[in-house]
């Protein structure tokens, strides 16, 4: 699987092999870890060897500021990690600030995405608060002239008996400069969880005031002196386009038209593309509509979606091909001598981010650096790329962050920076503010390709499980955007982890096979991208749905079969620190989930219950989820409505309960919205639907009713952004199954294939 | 050029009649809390105040509010502590809060003409609003608790 720390942290040391400085600031401290293992390649200058990861500072007045190289997208991670910090350094909340960085190698890898960031930096910032607690708590008790065996640190002070110093006065007073090693680190001793006074606690997130009164600065609020602005006029393929002809005399005649001009992109993110500059968006925006471009079209300008679904039937037709990302011997046996077996297909539509802020970005160069302000998740994956597009080292080239007006992984692939910034280099280097429109943002999204799966089950002697296969076509996000993250097969052959996880479930099924396939054709056509939950999301589909069909196959109850299967043997048993318990733990939620939805009960005419379970994204962090969907289903017109959805939810320690629940809350809704309403296809190689007159999305009357448990743990904080989305298209698939009969087996799930599906009688 | 009243303040501009109101609240005067999201009027994301209607500014054009009164939501209340801001923030509604601008200016008016209002009255008025962060059930939360303080001030 994936190692962060062989691939993203590439030219940064991993923060977890690197000692600890505290030094002196102006008149603060900083803390922070060293740029390099300590011992051998110190340059003797503190602030030099400090400099590169610094994560806090404390100054005079006892204000710590913590620095966050994470987006802020909704999921106020800013106040999450700083809770971390805050907790093990015992200072009070009102007594912190964040501030979210620019991009700098010095920050190591820049990355918000795959539920990750709560769980990569849990180890890091609680033993980063732990030093800077012990240094603080050794210095005061020098100054109050006590033992530090006779001291407490809380509330931002150190206390000994009656008497007690403040940080701030200890930062003011005393030499707090220290030193620790790696292995002192390791050993931090961190505070047990009861006596946790800050994680697990709820409180205003940083964030949010700035959010209700209009002032918090996003990407699209982003301004300099003197900018223009621009639209780009997108061609008639993702890839392969030129531009033959630019015909601008209609937009001549608009009052603020400036000029047109084909970009030359030397990266090959934007080919293609001609920018229309203009002294407003406003005149940009009509005059791009009248300026006239002809292409020489790439070659995937007929493409359909149903051509993307017949390449897909055809490379899991062919037993040759695709990477073996479970391969277990006697498979094939099994499935060619079982008595019983099951097979099903399963396909999604293309989904777009539809983030509610188009793409945008300022750019300009100023003192042959070029800075493009703009909110993104991966400032580490786009630096190498600007730097091919614009010629020039990355080391010229700065990202100012700005808030994410959503992201849902459309920031994650930060190619809008790319066009931006050549078309302020265009014109030698003013400053340019291209924006795109709804239609712009849709047309050059990088959507969830669609996906195909074929699943086969079999059962054994004693009616056991015995095997089960699964092979899974779609397009390829991580090709393209971060080919260091592709893993290798046992041959060798590479795969998309991000495309196929999930697949490698915690039920025992006995000998098991996923096979992963890179759908060639969507590659071609468009840019795949990650999308909330990933391809976690479409193999639950899958499975999910499957074990339903799999357990009315062989007449058992759909929750009992599956926690048959979630006997935590072999694989399945977990590990430290992440998996403690393993399918133990994702039983535990079924279970519960079943308890408190009344499974089993009598439910109206055409209301069903539907279950699922799933471990939310990736393997190596299991977040344990179980949802309930109750529907609805009118059997004249096909229309569902979701009435609840109950989640339970095990992510082990949670920091901040409160936006915990709001990230299921979203994640379970994004679930229900894809497996309802969301979803596009492809047309002549375009997406089809680029605004919401046609494009269908979850409105405030669709929200149902959520009831949402966490399991209290302490264990290891997993990922919450992400993983709920997972399991709720097929809680609702297989509701609609209970309701009415009707087993659907793509999402959407239209009304008009609901009515069909019931015609057929299923 | 033309003149109306935002916030307040009698402002004058130059943009050409047919400007989208959005852009030159945003561009031209500098106000940035009001948002563009779809540009054709479907998710709220720039609704402000015409005349204490909510408007869709992204399709009104600047030529259609000349003398009169426009709010957005840097003027909703002089110390951002209108019911449903201090709502907002106690429920924390917001995720990446790109359109909870939108859904404050249109639920104050929700407010206005269902003082009392019942979830399917909120469906109905606020299903023009697109959170794709699905803050749907704190904002439905959020209207409640500012609708019933708000009772209790005009009661009380």
């Amino acid at each position: 699987m994936v190692s962060l720390s062989a691939h993203g942290l590439r030219g940064s040391p991993d923060p977890s092999r690197r000692g600890f400085l505290i030094t002196m600031m102006g008149a603060g401290v900083m803390l922070g870890y060293a740029r390099s293992s300590l011992g051998g390649e110190s340059t003797g200058n503190p602030s030099d060897l400090f400099e590169p990861t610094i994560w806090y500072g404390i100054d005079p007045s006892g204000t710590v500021t913590v620095n966050i190289i994470r987006a802020e997208m909704g999921q106020h991670v800013g106040t999450a990690l700083a809770r971390i910090v805050a907790d093990e350094l015992e200072v009070d909340w009102d007594k912190v600030r964040i501030i979210t960085v620019d991009s700098d190698p010095k920050w190591g890898l820049m990355i918000t995405g795959g539920s990750w960031t709560v769980w990569q930096s849990f180890p890091l910032l609680s033993r980063a608060g732990a030093a800077g607690r012990i240094a603080l708590v050794e210095e005061g008790a020098k100054l109050l002239g006590v033992n530090p065996e006779a001291c407490t640190a809380r509330n931002g002070a150190v206390h000994a008996k009656a008497r007690s110093i403040s940080y701030g006065d200890i930062v003011a007073r005393g030499d707090l400069r220290r030193t620790f090693t790696p292995e002192q680190l390791q050993k931090m001793p961190i505070k047990p969880p009861a006596e946790r006074r800050l994680i697990g606690k709820d409180v205003v997130a940083l964030d949010v005031p700035s959010k209700v009164n209009g002032k918090a600065r996003y990407g699209l609020d982003a301004a300099v002196d003197g900018m223009i602005y621009a639209r780009p006029i997108i061609p008639p393929t993702r890839y392969g386009s030129t531009v033959v002809s630019i015909d601008d005399s209609a937009a001549r005649r608009l009052r603020g038209y400036i000029r047109s001009i084909a970009l030359d992109d030397p990266s090959g993110t934007v080919p293609g593309w001609v920018m229309v500059y203009a002294a407003s968006f406003s005149a940009a925006n009509r005059a791009a509509d009248l300026v006239k471009v002809k292409w020489h079209s790439g070659e995937t300008a007929k493409v359909s979606e149903q051509d993307i679904q017949q390449r897909a039937a055809q490379l899991i037709a062919d037993p040759k091909g695709g990477s073996l990302f479970v391969d277990d011997p006697g498979v094939d046996a099994v499935l060619a001598s079982a008595k019983r077996k099951i097979e099903r297909t399963y396909t999604t539509a293309t989904v777009m981010h539809f983030a509610l802020e188009p793409v945008n970005a300022l750019a300009f160069e100023k003192d042959g650096v070029v800075e493009i302000h703009t909110g993104n998740q991966w400032q580490s994956s786009i630096l190498p790329v600007l730097a091919k597009a614009l010629r020039r080292s990355q080391d010229k080239i700065v990202m100012r962050s700005y808030l994410l007006g959503g992201a849902f992984g459309r920031r994650l692939d930060g190619d809008y920076a790319v066009p931006a910034a050549l078309a302020s280099l265009a014109i030698g280097g003013k400053p340019v503010k291209m924006v795109c429109t709804r239609a712009d943002d849709m047309r050059f999204d990088c959507p969830r390709s669609a996906s195909r799966q074929v699943l086969r089950l079999a059962w054994g002697y004693g009616n056991k499980v015995a095997a089960m296969d699964h092979h899974a076509a779609a397009g390829w996000p991580t090709v393209t955007i971060a080919p260091y993250f592709l893993g290798k097969d046992a041959k060798g052959a590479p795969y998309d982890p991000f495309a196929i996880s999930g697949a490698d479930h915690w039920y025992t099924v006995g000998a098991q096979r996923v096979r992963a396939l890179r759908n060639d054709l969507a590659d071609r056509t468009f840019r795949p991208g990650y999308l909330r939950g990933v391809g976690a999301a479409w193999t639950s589909w899958a499975i999910e749905s499957f074990m339903d069909e799999a357990a009315h196959e062989a007449g058992i109850d759909p929750v009992a079969f599956r926690l048959s299967l979630l006997d935590g043997t072999g694989r399945n048993a977990g590990s430290a620190p992440n998996s403690v318990g393993g399918a133990h733990r994702q039983a535990a939620v079924l279970a519960r989930v079943a308890e408190k939805a009344g499974w089993g009960r009598a439910m109206p005419k055409d209301v069903g219950l539907g279950i699922a379970s799933t471990f939310g994204q990736e393997r190596r962090m299991p977040t344990w989820i179980a949802c309930a969907a109750r529907v609805r289903v009118d059997r004249t017109t096909g229309h569902v409505a979701v009435e609840k959805l109950t989640l339970v939810i095990d992510a082990g320690t949670i920091i901040h309960p409160d936006s915990a629940a709001a990230q299921v809350e979203g994640a379970a809704l994004w679930g229900l919205s894809m497996a309802l309403y969301e979803g596009t296809e492809f047309t002549k190689g375009q997406p089809k639907d680029t605004n919401l007159d046609s494009y269908r999305v979850l409105r405030m009357g669709e929200t149902p009713e959520i009831d949402i448990e966490f399991i209290p743990s302490t264990e290891a904080p997993v990922g919450l952004g992400e993983p709920a989305t997972t399991a709720v298209a097929p809680a609702i698939g297989n509701a609609i199954f209970a309701a009415c009969g009707a087993r659907v087996r793509h999402t959407p799930i239209r009304p008009e294939v609901v009515l069909a599906t019931l015609a057929r009688g299923s | 050029m033309t003149t109306f009243e935002l916030n307040g303040r009698r402002v004058s501009v130059h943009s050409p009649d047919d400007t989208p109101l959005l852009w030159v609240i945003r561009d031209e005067v500098g106000l940035t809390g009001t948002k563009f999201g779809c540009g054709i009027g479907f998710c709220g994301a720039c609704t402000v105040h015409v005349e204490g209607r909510a408007t869709r500014s992204c399709i009104t054009p600047l030529g259609a509010v000349a003398g009169v009164k426009i709010t957005t939501i840097e003027g909703l209340d002089p110390e951002d502590r209108h019911p449903l801001q201090t709502a907002w923030l106690e429920l924390q509604v917001p995720q990446c809060g790109y359109c909870q601008s939108g859904q404050i200016m249109q639920a104050a008016t929700l407010l206005k003409d269902y003082p009392d209002p019942s979830d399917r009255d909120i469906n109905a008025v606020m299903a023009g609003n697109v959170c794709r962060c699905m803050t749907y059930p704190r904002i439905r939360k959020a209207i409640q608790l500012a609708a019933s303080r708000m009772r209790g001030v005009t009661h009380g």
